[in-house]
């Protein structure tokens, strides 16, 4: 190969199987002997189950077996655990009430999981499960978080619903500099819930073998080994080796399909009492209360500021909403992963954040796309924006005033920026929105009956939490490496073993660019392995954009290996001294001379040792490794958007939207733009469309896809979209991770620019039509 | 209570013993096994099971299987050339990066191809109006759009 | 979905004896409402009368100042006439705003007005039209068959076998959709027949769709936009959701038919 493959705009190779319907993701999983479960689940946020009685649904045709809450704890099935233990202000553990599969006794949450119907077909299971009569004593439930801590206790650890009062930051100081400000500006801010919406419905499909005493969980999952691991060790007490775990292609994941799920356990458990594989695939309305949900903060912020627009300190108070239980990492997204990130891409020299955690009668909540830094921005971004209006500042300029310029830099909330360039992404995005011919635009739209409005945001971010270390000090149950393995064939192609996990972001083109390229192949030549246990060595997933940062060094770690190995190889095909040999690219050169041996040759001898160095060296060429990074990445970038508001009916629409992103190295712009366009799509939807909302008594009233509005492609502009390059100092590719920038810089971005358009201080997320049309007639 | 339904589906004559509230998305994926046409939904929004009958495009999840009695289905396994070779318009989605994880792709893709069949050189705006029954939570649609202007070129310039 | 008998009747008439022998039966038009709500087990008939086949149901008929459209021909079918198109272009304008492309394939008019859903489109037109529904026994002024929420003047078993709408001089449907379903949050159809006759039909707002009577009034004495741009609607009785309280809804009425106006006069 003469070009590099490194920022090649390489199409896809995994995009012959979607586009043809030869995807295979779990549902179209279907094995000889196949069961279907179908749950009952509560129709009430809070209730006590008096009785169950599953007499009829156990004679329906066709069921085979009914299990309720008290089969599982007959079985001693563990309850769902958490990964993160959060230590609070006083040095006490986070309140971990137990998680049950199905409920014990009590239901918290509309849709919690009563009891499982399987049966031969998945309606006979779902007419079954209708015939359970379930007996409830329904209680007084709790749904807003403000409201938690008065609220009916949800479970007897927490009688007020408080899982920790957690807090990061120097208080006294972030005091004594508003004391002394010159401005202050204090915002109430509120970010909505969400419901992440993959396309592809969560799935399961368990087998357990009697002749090999092991199961084979198929299951639309973001992290199987993870999965796994959690499922084996803490719930259901089983041998990991005795348990295989596939996530084969997986229609999207957002967050939503890194935890382990109760409906998961119950398939994997049930597949063993009935020796059949039982298969469950979650319906929409089913996984609006079931999957876990995302954002739903209440947020009171301050910004101080000195008379010329210096930041001098901010504090943040947050009553983050967890839902009824601890999901997997619920309980880092609202602190580790949220307030962390507070001081975005500015020179704040204090900042103190107290985030309150409470459990409701909610769906769990758990990280969403972003997780905790769309929350982080939203706070940083709305504050800096209003206070530069109050300020009478230009809101670019007050940016520029603050902008961190100095790396590394230390922030006052526990994280270190290795390198980025703010004023670059900022000057580029606002070249290409055309900032300076705004003013124009705004009266034109205004000839048509439009609002027009502009708003920036500067985000932050921290992908690929790291060192393992640091997270386990900090409350992590789990190591956050990466490993990855290549396999060199003796003709010289390459299979590698990966355990991120592509669930649409092309980690089968991306990986396979990086080996080819450093390895002289082609692309055909390289083939990416993940999602199952049985073939990958390990795996910590995919979430938090950390693949390429981490899954991808960890191959390139694995390739140094391989690369070293060769020149020994090399060196004794060559008659030349180890030290000698140069390798790029495929070649293997002796210094100096034209002497060389390409890749293949090199792995052919490693498997056809027949001229080989066999009292020194192995045979074969195979090699793995694990990569625990040193160091979060700090992706960056700056957007500008501008809406029109129509001043008839409120309703808003984004009619140009810029980023410019600095994701540090970037291996193929085609897919990383994708990447950008996604999450772009689903902060305007936070901004703009996108919603949970539960009534008074718990019930979810956006809980079908006619009421929770996803955008559609009319509600989206085309993006304009670049990237400037400030390469990670800490791995070797050099690369930060793109996956969440979108969703974590759009919703500021959008709510600064309808403001704008309407000239208020807040206006409500999502800015619904009727939303702003009511704070238009409030102003 | 079963009954026998019938049907062309790529081509093959198909038929088999349902339940008759069996939909005809059930039917395609379970009785026949094509995969390829996706459930994301159940109250017709996501689009991700749009298959042609008679050569439109409907969302097989809306309709129930004996509806279809007697028809002319496409599925997304039917699109590409007898030798594996893409349809213009999937080859379009490739070269435009227009999916991701996949999902809603054979639907967007069905919908497409009887789109572009009326509109051989769409506008951005007609091509977003096209989509109103589609949803992709991957791409924020900007490559779907690309992909779906240049695939009805493709396939208005190879007629 | 709870298990059904499915029908295919060869024609109209063994339809309708169907229809009086199962009398938890239901006629299954294009089915994009009734299998939805099926499906979400909200609607268990005993039986599906399936009228897909039934060719005399189907198709558009242009006759002097109206149009006929057969209760099983398709929304995609009206808003690609050439027939309606010329005659009352702002209904096939109506059908091509419906849904979306796959259901406008499959959903059909005789199955939308018998629905009667409260955000659905056609009702808007059925009023500001004055269109006459003919069924199996008898003919219903469009004015007479609108009861409440889903609830039509249709008796058990009666089968709408076509509509007729009265082609305006101009007129024009605008359209304010609910952002997550697409259905009318609010819908104003404004048809000015000339003469001082205008006729505003409004969908999505109420239990059922409803005429706009001072509208019409002001209307008919001008139309121009002007005329109703500061009527202030009522929210008395009109619904509320989630996206649209009774207040937002009754101003949006005024907004949309204003712009319905403007529309027609263009």
């Amino acid at each position: 190969m003469t070009t590099s493959l490194i920022g090649a705009r390489v199409t896809r190779k995994e995009d012959y199987r979607f586009l043809t319907g030869a995807g295979q993701y779990t549902d179209d999983v279907a094995l000889p002997g196949q069961t279907y479960a179908a749950f009952v689940r509560s129709p009430h946020a809070h209730a006590n189950i008096r009785k169950i009685n599953i007499d009829k649904a156990k004679k329906a045709p066709g069921v085979i077996a009914v299990y309720t809450g008290a089969d599982l704890a007959a079985a001693k099935v563990g309850g769902l655990p958490c990964g993160w233990l959060i230590t609070d202000v006083k040095g006490q553990p986070m309140k971990e009430p137990p998680y049950p599969s199905l409920a014990q006794g009590k239901v918290r949450h509309v849709g919690e999981r009563v009891a499982v119907v399987i049966a031969d077909t998945a309606t006979q299971a779902k007419d079954a499960a209708e015939l359970i009569e379930v007996d409830y004593q329904t209680l007084p439930a709790v749904v807003n978080p403000a409201k938690a801590k008065s609220g009916p206790a949800l479970h007897d650890i927490a009688p007020d619903n408080t899982c920790y009062v957690w807090a990061i930051g120097d208080k006294n100081a972030v005091d004594a500099a508003f004391a002394k400000a010159a401005h202050v500006t204090k915002l109430d801010l509120v970010n909505n819930r969400l419901v992440p919406n993959a396309i592809e419905p969560r799935s399961a499909n368990a087998v357990y073998s009697r002749a090999e005493d092991g199961y084979t969980l198929y299951v639309a999952s973001q992290n199987p080994h993870v999965e796994r691991l959690l499922m084996t060790a803490f719930v259901l007490g089983l041998p990991e080796n005795k348990v295989r775990v596939v996530a084969p292609d997986v229609g999207g994941g957002f967050g939503s399909k890194i935890y382990l799920y109760a409906e998961d356990v119950v398939v994997t458990w049930a597949s063993r009492q009935l020796a059949r594989p039982v298969k469950w695939t979650s319906e929409r309305s089913e996984a609006f209360v079931s999957d876990a949900h995302g954002r739903d903060h209440v947020t009171t912020a301050e910004l101080a500021l000195d008379k010329d627009g210096t930041f001098l300190a901010m504090k943040v108070r947050t009553t983050a909403n967890l839902g009824a239980y601890l999901s997997t990492f619920a309980s880092c997204i609202p602190t580790i992963l949220y307030a962390t990130l507070l001081a975005g891409q500015y020179r704040t020299p204090a900042i103190y954040c107290e985030v309150t955690a409470v459990f409701t009668n909610t769906t769990p909540v758990d990280a969403y796309r972003g997780a905790g830094r769309p929350e982080a921005t939203y706070v940083v971004e709305r504050l800096v924006e209003t206070a530069a209006r109050e300020m009478k500042m230009d809101p670019a300029e007050l940016r520029r005033k603050n902008f961190i310029r100095q790396f590394p830099y230390q922030t006052p909330v526990a994280l270190c920026y290795d390198t980025g360039n703010y004023e670059a992404t900022l000057d580029a995005a606002m070249k290409i929105a055309d900032v300076a011919g705004f003013k124009e635009r705004r009266e034109q739209s205004l000839r048509k009956g439009k609002l027009r409005g502009l708003g920036y945001a500067c985000y932050i971010e921290a992908c690929g939490i790291a060192p393992s270390n640091v997270a386990g000090s900090l409350g992590a149950r789990a190591g956050l490496f990466e490993a990855g393995e290549i396999r060199v064939h003796p003709t010289g192609t390459v299979t590698v073993f990966t355990g991120s996990h592509s669930h649409g972001q092309g980690h089968e083109t991306t990986f396979a660019q990086v080996v080819a390229d450093r390895l002289g192949l082609s692309i055909e030549q390289v083939d990416i392995v993940h999602g199952d246990t049985s073939k990958v060595l390990f795996g910590m997933g995919t979430y938090g954009s950390r693949s390429l940062a981490v899954g991808g060094t960890a191959i390139v770690k694995a390739l140094d290996k391989i690369i070293a190995k060769g020149k020994k190889i090399a060196a004794h095909l060559l008659e030349a001294s180890e030290g000698d040999i140069e390798y790029d690219k495929g070649v293997f050169k002796v210094a100096g001379t034209d002497k060389k041996k390409m890749f293949g040759e090199v792995a052919f001898a490693a498997y056809v040792p027949h001229n080989y160095p066999l009292d020194k060296l192995e045979p074969g060429l195979n090699e793995n490794a694990f990569y625990d990074p040193a160091n979060f990445t700090f992706p960056a970038g700056s957007y500008v958007c501008e809406v029109e508001v129509d001043r008839d009916t409120g309703a808003s629409q984004v009619v140009a939207f810029t980023a410019v992103d600095d994701f540090g190295k970037v291996i193929n712009p085609m897919i990383v733009e994708g990447q950008v366009h996604g999450g772009l799509a689903q902060g305007i939807g936070q901004a703009l469309t996108e919603g949970c909302k539960y009534d008074e008594t718990g019930q979810l009233v956006t809980g079908s896809l006619a009421d929770y509005c996803l955008p559609r492609a009319n509600d989206l502009p085309l993006f304009k979209i670049d990237t400037r390059e400030t390469p990670c100092t800490h791995n070797p590719l050099g690369v930060k991770g793109c996956g969440e920038a979108g969703a974590i810089g759009a919703p500021a971005a959008v709510m600064n620019a309808i403001t704008d358009a309407l000239g208020v201080k807040d206006v409500p997320m999502p800015a619904t039509a009727q939303t702003v049309w009511r704070a238009m007639h409030r102003a | 209570m079963t009954v026998k339904v019938s049907m062309k589906v790529n081509g093959k004559p198909v038929s088999g013993e349902i339940e008759e509230r069996t939909l005809l998305v059930a039917f395609i994926r379970e009785n026949l096994r094509l995969t390829g046409t996706h459930v994301g939904c159940d109250t017709a929004q996501c689009g991700a099971c749009t298959v042609q009958m008679n050569g439109k495009a409907i969302k097989s999840c809306s309709i129930v299987a004996m509806q279809a009695e007697g028809a002319d289905i496409l599925t997304i396994e039917g699109v590409a050339h007898a030798d594996g070779t893409l349809h213009p318009m999937q080859a379009a989605f490739k070269e435009n990066h227009g999916l991701q994880c996949g999902f809603c792709t054979p639907g967007m893709v069905m919908n497409a191809l009887d789109f572009a069949r009326n509109h051989p050189s769409p506008t951005e705006q007609e091509v977003r109006e096209s989509l109103e029954g589609n949803l992709c939570r991957c791409t924020g649609y900007h490559n779907i759009v690309k992909s779906i202007m240049a695939g009805a070129r493709a396939m208005a310039a190879s007629k | 979905m709870h298990a059904f008998q499915y029908h295919r009747p060869s024609s109209t008439k063994d339809a309708l004896s169907l229809a009086t022998s199962k009398s938890e039966g239901r006629y299954l038009a294009g089915g994009q409402s009734l299998v939805q709500a099926m499906k979400l087990r909200l609607s268990s008939p005993s039986d599906l009368i399936d009228l897909g086949t039934l060719k005399d149901l189907s198709g558009i008929k242009a006759s002097g100042s109206a149009i006929e459209i057969g209760a099983m021909t398709r929304h995609a079918e009206v808003a690609h006439s050439a027939e309606v198109r010329k005659a009352i272009p702002s209904l096939a304008a109506l059908a091509a705003m419906i849904g979306d492309r796959q259901v406008r394939h499959m959903g059909t008019i005789g199955g939308s007005l018998a629905n009667s859903d409260p955000a659905a489109d056609y009702p808007a037109a059925v009023l500001a039209l004055n269109a006459t529904l003919t069924t199996h026994k008898r003919k219903i002024p469009g004015d007479q068959f609108f009861k409440g929420l889903y609830e039509t003047a249709l008796e058990p078993g009666e089968l709408i076998t076509s509509v007729s709408f009265q082609a305006p001089k101009r007129g024009a449907y605008m359209k304010f959709r609910n952002p997550a379903s697409r259905f009318a949050m609010v819908g104003v159809y404004v048809a000015d027949f000339g003469s001082g006759n205008v006729r505003v039909g409004v969908t999505g707002a109420g239990p059922s769709a409803f005429r706009q009577t001072e509208m019409e009034k002001a209307l008919s004495s001008r139309f121009a936009p002007e005329s109703v741009a500061s009527i202030k609607v009522k929210p008395d009785g009109l619904n509320n959701d989630l996206h649209a309280s009774p207040e937002y809804r009754a101003h949006l009425i005024t907004v949309m038919a204003k712009r319905a106006v403007e529309a027609a006069l263009k």
